[in-house]
């Protein structure tokens, strides 16, 4: 297994072993996992083994210092044979870079990124709070700290993975008497914390990702709470790097419904050799709209690479990159939606099945998924808010 | 407009602030910072918008940003500038 990946020639052997990975371990249990609901162990497994768990860490911790348009790759090859096991790693990724990008001035979190790399250590997060309305910049709870000790309890509605987690990031108010939007991030860690099951995770799709709502007490070092704000973790990074591997890997999945799609419209192709069957054209479209939902990840994750470049954290806080981060989230969870449908169109009832090769049922129910985490008819808001007095220049 | 007529408006882009800003504004001194003190750039856009309608102005392009919002001071010297 490579683990340098400083040089292009070492990213691209790298992704061919992500999709040798894809399909020998993800997309053999992708139905299994899908079925019930239940983790995917095997995926994560070769996923550590592949040491891809490190993979935005820089190379002086171990990492493999991939950047933000590399990583988006790896979820989008992920997501075209499992879209839990997917989303779990682009879930994962995004509190590396939370971890990578915000807490390098603490000795802890350098020590614990070492760690993180030598034993291919799991991240979750619990951002969300039952009583805020999913208002990500307001808490309830809030971390107490005691000499260099502390304290927390949260009511998470949802966390992903929470139960198979080495670490989870939770977000609170810097103090229990700290206003609802003075926050920071806590890394909680495993035998560190006590959860309580305050929901079960039997939905229509991402049904690996097995996201639970749970309330969590827990306790632990100071040097656990990340130095920097939480705003500046979210505006910064937590918000444009959510978006961009959630577009990169929902592209993974709606490439494997046009592959679907595409086999089946060659086998029908078959039977009159020399015409092109009618479903040819539907592939032709779904192609198409596949490549703006790809080309529009691609390019907001560039930019981002770059902004990074400069140092200059401020850029973040600009309204049109903003903007332009929450129009990706909402154009690419449409462009799912649509994608997947259009190749069930072609596959016709095969794909309908459950129980066909040609199946795109688990495709379209996690399709449906994307609108909703974090909804588009929030997002939608806020970027009409910042559109009173934006305009691109 | 001279310094005393810009102190005038203070009065005014506090009672703003306190309506619009969604955060605590009695304790702050005139440049204090409004970010530090919980001012979200979003909010800044319906801090924005009741300014322009208090002050019948219309902030450019160039004065909306984070300097401009910075406090108490800097709105006050930009209405100025505006008004004047």
């Amino acid at each position: 297994m490579s683990t340098l990946c400083s040089t292009e020639v070492d990213f691209d052997e790298l992704l061919k072993e992500v999709h040798a990975l894809g399909k020998s371990v993800l997309r053999v249990h992708a139905a299994d996992v899908d079925k019930k609901a239940r983790f995917p162990t095997e995926s994560i497994k070769a996923m550590r083994e592949a040491r891809l768990m490190s993979a935005y860490v820089p190379e002086e911790f171990g990492g493999m210092g991939l950047t933000l348009v590399q990583v988006a790759k790896i979820c989008e090859a992920l997501g075209q044979y499992c879209g839990s096991s997917a989303m779990i790693y682009a879930m994962h990724k995004i509190q590396v870079a939370c971890v990578v990008h915000h807490a390098q001035q603490s000795e802890f979190f350098c020590d614990y990124l070492r760690q993180l790399v030598d034993e291919q250590r799991l991240m979750a997060s619990a951002t969300t709070e039952i009583g805020t309305g999913g208002d990500l910049r307001s808490s309830i709870c809030g971390v107490e700290v005691t000499e260099d000790q502390f304290k927390l309890t949260k009511k998470a509605p949802v966390i992903s993975y929470g139960e198979f987690a080495d670490e989870i990031l939770v977000t609170c108010r810097s103090a229990p008497d700290a206003p609802a939007n003075e926050q920071v991030q806590v890394m909680v860690r495993k035998g560190e914390y006590t959860a309580v099951p305050l929901s079960t995770w039997d939905t229509m799709g991402f049904r690996g990702t097995c996201s639970s709502g749970f309330e969590l007490t827990a306790s632990g070092s100071a040097e656990q709470i990340i130095p920097q704000p939480f705003n500046e973790i979210l505006g910064q990074t937590m918000h444009p790097y959510s978006h961009i591997v959630w577009g990169a890997l929902w592209s993974g999945i709606a490439m494997d419904a046009v592959n679907q799609a595409r086999a089946f419209v060659r086998a029908e192709a078959r039977k009159t050799p020399g015409e092109t069957p009618i479903s040819a054209i539907r592939l032709g479209e779904a192609d198409q709209v596949l490549q703006v939902m790809r080309h529009n990840v691609a390019a907001l994750a560039r930019e981002y690479d770059e902004l990074r470049s400069r140092d200059c954290p401020e850029v973040f806080e600009e309204f049109g990159f903003s903007i332009r981060t929450n129009n990706l989230k909402l154009s690419s969870s449409q462009q799912l939606v649509d994608i997947v449908g259009r190749a069930m169109l072609i596959c016709g009832i095969s794909g309908y099945r459950n129980d066909s090769k040609f199946s795109i049922a688990r495709h379209l129910r996690d399709a449906y998924g994307a609108a909703l985490m974090v909804n588009n008819d929030r997002i939608l808001k806020l970027n009409a808010t910042m559109l009173l007095v934006h305009k691109e220049g | 407009m001279s310094e005393n007529e810009r102190l005038t408006l203070v009065p005014d882009i506090r009672e703003v602030l306190a309506q619009h800003g969604r955060f605590p504004v009695e304790n702050l001194t005139e440049g204090d910072d409004l970010y530090n003190a919980g001012l979200t750039s979003l909010a800044t856009v319906a801090v924005m918008l009741a300014l322009e309608d208090k002050f019948n102005v219309e902030f450019p392009d160039s004065l909306i940003g984070r300097r401009t919002f910075k406090s108490i001071e800097s709105i006050a010297e930009a209405i100025t500038k505006l008004a004047a």
